[in-house]
């Protein structure tokens, strides 16, 4: 049984596993397990394949990634096709940081505590809020969290408003929580494809409202108005959480800026690549007298013995090591590396860079726009400004022309729950790529 | 590993500029001019305004300020710090994957849906459970997929007053913080004398009012509970769930299978026993596995699109290469490993429990010498700060609960004797240093980057971000 | 070594209680401020929050720990001490001089069901 089959990651010679077992006293590994009912060692031969050799292992997946159309992204709905500048996994590859664990021993882990600052510093200069944590699973989950988190800042209530116009993934996600948490959601209608005001003000009626979560920028990739949210949420004691994507904040209103007590929302657009979904970053961000409802990690400055500079996570009577079931969050692992990646990326880009790929977007997403009108196979749906992504109604079978432009190599259109077709253009995108697209949909 | 003191930010001069954009190729008239007043950011982006080789430079001395697993040996006990190969990397990296969109219609991608299914597979095959779900995005967030699953079998049989779940006072913390998450009442189970989850205390805990049990095997002691069957039957018998916390999957990698225990229930951490690195906490990934009458209930919606696909790839690739002939290998190794360092080192160290272990054991701080009252010597804290001084990372401190000195070490399969060795002769000097310099521990570390930072006035008066 | 300062009443969660013109005077016990260390944190409710006995009002906070603090008696806050909020410190300095919070008794009755200085000393083991 416990022959060295030479594999490259165990170490132990057999010379070395019978000098270990002297050591303890037993033959053999096995006599390690005699405190295990015998029937649950598992005697069979697992059904896994034949160990490969790296080479195998490279050839398996090339034939494998084959088997997948590469498609140009035209699509948005929360993971943007923005471009990754060549420094970030150079960056993040070093073992250093990939192969560290959650800092708890703050002496040799300043990299790690010190990128999570600087994290959380961006964060907050993007929403314009006072405070940070060290970053969430993603977007989604910042969301749920967040309704966990106006739940925790009201005292004795239940309820937790959602825009309809949110992202359908995002709303997805914390009806999840809220559903086994007992949580009470309503939702805030859209009209005109916008977040209504009305009724987010009827719904405060009921008095039992900790807060609502609002979109910045909406799943018709409208830019929403806000004005009077906050003043109707803060009226009745409730809090003002907005979803935003954090490369737009560049340009947009920030959560700060519309008097938001909490930004949520996913980190991807800050040039993650979309790599089927994951692993992204969610962030979370707050005004500071809120600091100590916020759920998962947070890095703080603090001076070591001989008066130096130097990081710490701090705050962690918050969290689940310590409190159990009071945590303010059952959360442990946060997405470090890519709140490095994200951080990396910010301070490349810093506020130029960030607001030229907010223009080149806009122009392009712009230029589609019109172009698509043109071709006179859909229609304007919402008369309301926004950047890189729009929705158009069509006056073409959504399921044709969805295959057609697969066909042509696009991946773009993407059809909505209201019966619209989703597009999306990122700096990526040229001008001849954008011609291609539409001169595709000409065809049709 | 040297100090380096500054903040990205703190190296901004106005003008710099670290991105490459194009330059020409414009669509249309500037698009940012025409959005409405109401909509524009007044305030300015305060983002450092730094050149390529500043990012690099930087990030690269922070680099040199942090210890991971290809920095040296790191025994962080329940953490499973094991070796991250780096073909894990290469495949994860690949651009084939990383190009796609997470809405990209699956019909497109065969490859991809391979993937998937042969992971399922495999997971199914190494734990006897019979499929999985990928959407959770770390071992906290799989805790609370399954108490989610494990509440939507109830509720689909209209059992809507189970609303309790058993945790043992030796869970990881993150147990009963997912069961508050998931809305459920927790109920402690104590320990008996052995470390072990007492049957006894079990029994009058059981009615039908309890959805579950929650349970890591080997416990966070890393003792196996020897009556897991007993347990199992018992739970079962009272209408209630068995839910396995996979965080202590690896010495039973290859050994035995949660689903042949009995378990209907468990979340592996990739980023634990299947090799993924920890990447300073996360991204991390947390499948759930569910026995075949739960498999209805799977589908829950608990994150944004697929799961943490360039983790589940690396996992993936580990069991490659492991194959049905390593595999056997991995978890008896890492018992190996952990069992010849409790017993090299029981002479220095309190072994409050004696009793083979499995990936992982504990020891209540250091043993006293004749004359010498325990209290007075060095905490855990200190030997643990010692530890860093001699380039080792620090096991576990103060978990689990159940012994003021906790030290809990974990070296995995991946460490070969040398490395053990070292480790045990370096924990020894420790000890003798506890006895004849206590002073050494209490200021150490010594050779860090850092020493000890003053936490308390960090807490008391935050500062969480450079201004 | 902690002192228990006679003439107050003490809860089991080692809370003390001062009574004055039907105010319940509300603060931790020494043993509790020594048991946490350094307390980094005072978390406290608003005024015009209502508790029943022993529901939990705040929490003391340190650098790894984290205590809930239990309203001894049931009623209304009147009154929070913003000094222990801005100066934890102060909590650790003198459990007794430092105060947390103030609450208008709904039944003066409860006061009863609390421990004298002697009684509590015993509790604590002193």
């Amino acid at each position: 049984m416990m022959e060295n089959n030479h594999f490259q990651y165990f170490p132990h010679t057999e010379a070395d596993i019978q000098t270990m077992l002297r050591k303890i006293g037993v033959g053999s590994t096995d006599e390690l397990y005699q405190d295990v009912p015998a029937e649950y060692i598992y005697k069979g031969e697992y059904n896994l394949s034949d160990a490969k050799s790296e080479q195998e292992v490279r050839d398996f997946f090339k034939s494998l990634a084959e088997k997948n159309l590469s498609l140009k992204c035209f699509v948005g709905q929360g993971a943007y096709d923005h471009y990754t500048p060549a420094v970030i996994p150079y960056i993040t590859q070093r073992s250093e940081f990939l192969t560290a664990y959650t800092p708890y021993q703050c002496e040799i882990s300043q990299g790690t505590l010190r990128y999570i600052f600087e994290f959380q510093s961006m964060i907050c200069n993007l929403t314009g809020l006072d405070v940070s944590n060290a970053s969430m699973y993603d977007g989604p989950t910042a969301a749920a969290e967040a309704m966990r988190m106006l739940l925790g800042c009201a005292r004795k209530k239940n309820t937790v408003l959602l825009s309809a116009t949110l992202l359908p993934h995002v709303v997805e996600v914390v009806k999840t929580y809220a559903k086994f948490y007992g949580t009470n959601i309503q939702m805030i209608d859209a009209k005109d494809g916008q977040t209504s005001r009305e009724s987010l003000e009827a719904l405060m009626q009921s008095g039992d409202v900790a807060g609502a979560i609002v979109p910045l920028v909406n799943r018709y990739g409208i830019i929403e108005n806000l004005e009077g949210f906050a003043d109707a949420l803060h009226a009745g004691k409730a809090l003002l959480a907005t979803y935003c994507d954090p490369s737009t904040l560049a340009v947009l209103r920030t959560p700060a800026e519309w008097n938001a007590d909490v930004a949520v929302g996913e980190g991807q657009s800050l040039g993650v690549p979309l790599g089927y979904g994951g692993a992204y970053v969610g962030f979370m961000a707050c005004r500071s007298e809120f600091m100590r409802k916020l759920p998962g990690r947070i890095v703080g400055e603090a001076t070591d013995a001989e008066g130096r500079r130097c990081y710490v996570l701090t705050l962690q009577a918050r969290e689940q090591h310590i409190r159990r079931e009071k945590a303010t969050s059952n959360i442990c692992s946060n997405e470090s590396l890519v709140a490095l990646w994200v951080t990396v990326y910010l301070s490349l880009m810093g506020p130029q860079g960030l607001k030229e790929v907010n223009r080149q977007s806009s122009e392009g997403a712009h230029y589609l726009y019109d172009e698509l009108l043109k071709t006179g196979k859909f229609q304007p749906v919402f008369d309301a400004p926004f950047l890189k992504e729009f929705v158009l109604k069509p006056l073409v079978d959504i399921e044709a022309l969805q295959l057609h432009l697969q066909q042509k190599g696009f991946f773009a259109a993407l059809a909505t729950e209201d019966g619209y077709v989703s597009f999306c253009v990122t700096e990526k995108r040229t001008k001849a790529e954008i011609d291609a697209l539409v001169a595709a949909i000409k065809e049709m | 590993m040297k100090y380096y003191d500054k903040l990205i930010l703190e190296l901004s001069k106005p003008g710099r500029t670290g991105y490459s954009l194009r330059q020409n190729d414009s669509c249309t008239t500037d698009a940012l001019a025409s959005l409405p007043e109401w909509g524009k950011r007044k305030t300015d982006v305060c983002l450092p305004e730094v050149s390529e080789v500043d990012v690099v430079r930087h990030y690269t001395n922070l680099s040199q300020m942090n210890f991971g697993v290809d920095t040296g040996f790191y025994p962080l006990g329940s953490c499973t710090m094991k070796y991250n190969p780096k073909i894990n990397e290469e495949i994860a990296a690949m651009p084939e994957f990383q190009s796609i969109h997470p809405l990209q219609d699956k019909n497109t991608l065969e490859g991809i849906r391979a993937i998937f299914d042969e992971m399922d597979h495999a997971l199914a095959a190494i734990t006897g459970m019979s499929h999985f779900t990928f959407l959770p995005c770390a071992g906290a967030h799989g805790e609370l997929t399954g108490l989610m699953i494990m509440r939507s079998y109830h509720m689909s049989r209209g059992d809507l007053k189970r609303t309790k779940v058993i945790v043992p006072d030796s869970a990881h913390g993150t147990n009963p913080a997912s069961a508050a998450v998931c809305g459920l009442e927790i109920v402690e189970v104590k320990s008996g004398e052995n470390g072990l989850v007492d049957v006894e205390s079990l029994r009058p805990l059981l009615d039908d009012t309890v959805a579950g049990i929650m349970m890591t095997n080997p416990n966070t002691l890393g003792l196996f509970e020897r009556e897991i069957k007993q347990i199992a039957e018992l739970v079962h018998e009272a209408g209630g769930l068995l839910y396995y916390d996979g965080a202590n999957m690896n010495p039973l990698l290859g050994v035995v299978r949660p689903g042949d225990m009995g378990f209907d229930i468990m979340h592996l951490n990739l980023h634990k026993t299947f090799s993924t690195p920890h990447g300073g906490g996360g991204p991390g990934s947390g499948p759930v596995g569910v026995c075949e009458k739960l498999v209805p209930f799977l589908g829950v919606r608990v994150s944004g699109y697929n799961g943490n696909f360039p983790v589940i790839l690396r996992a993936y690739t580990y069991i490659l290469m492991l194959g049905r002939q390593h595999i056997k290998q991995a978890g008896r190794l890492a018992t190996l490993n952990a069992n010849y360092i409790k017993e090299s080192l029981r002479d220095a160290y309190k072994l409050p429990i004696d009793s083979v272990c499995k990936h992982e054991f504990v020891f209540d701080g250091l043993k006293e010498r004749e004359g010498e009252n325990h209290d007075e010597l060095p905490t855990t804290l200190d030997v643990a700060k010692r530890l860093l001084d001699y380039g080792f990372h620090a096991p576990t401190i103060y978990f689990p609960l159940l012994f003021h000195q906790s030290l809990m070490i974990e070296p995995t399969e991946t460490e070969s004797l040398e490395t053990l060795d070292d480790f045990i002769r370096v924990m020894h000097l420790i000890a003798d240093e506890a006895h004849t310099q206590p002073e050494l521990l209490r200021t150490a570390p010594h050779n860090c980057p850092i020493s000890r930072p003053d936490e308390t006035t960090a807490a008391r008066n935050p500062k969480l971000r450079y201004e | 070594m902690s002192t228990v300062a006679e003439g107050l009443l003490y809860s089991k969660s080692h809370e003390w209680v001062k009574v004055e013109d039907g105010i319940a005077i509300i603060g931790v016990s020494d043993f509790a401020q020594k048991e946490m260390g350094d307390i980094t944190y005072v978390d406290v409710p608003d005024v015009d929050d209502e508790f029943e006995k022993e529901e939990e009002f705040g929490a003391l906070e340190s650098v790894k720990a984290s205590s809930d603090l239990y309203c001894p008696v049931s009623g209304v806050v009147v009154e929070v001490n913003e000094e222990v909020v801005d100066q934890p410190e102060l909590v650790n300095a003198d459990a007794y001089a430092n105060w947390i919070i103030k609450v208008k008794m709904a039944d003066e009755s409860e006061l009863d069901d609390l421990l004298d200085a002697a009684a509590y000393k015993e509790l604590i083991g002193e």
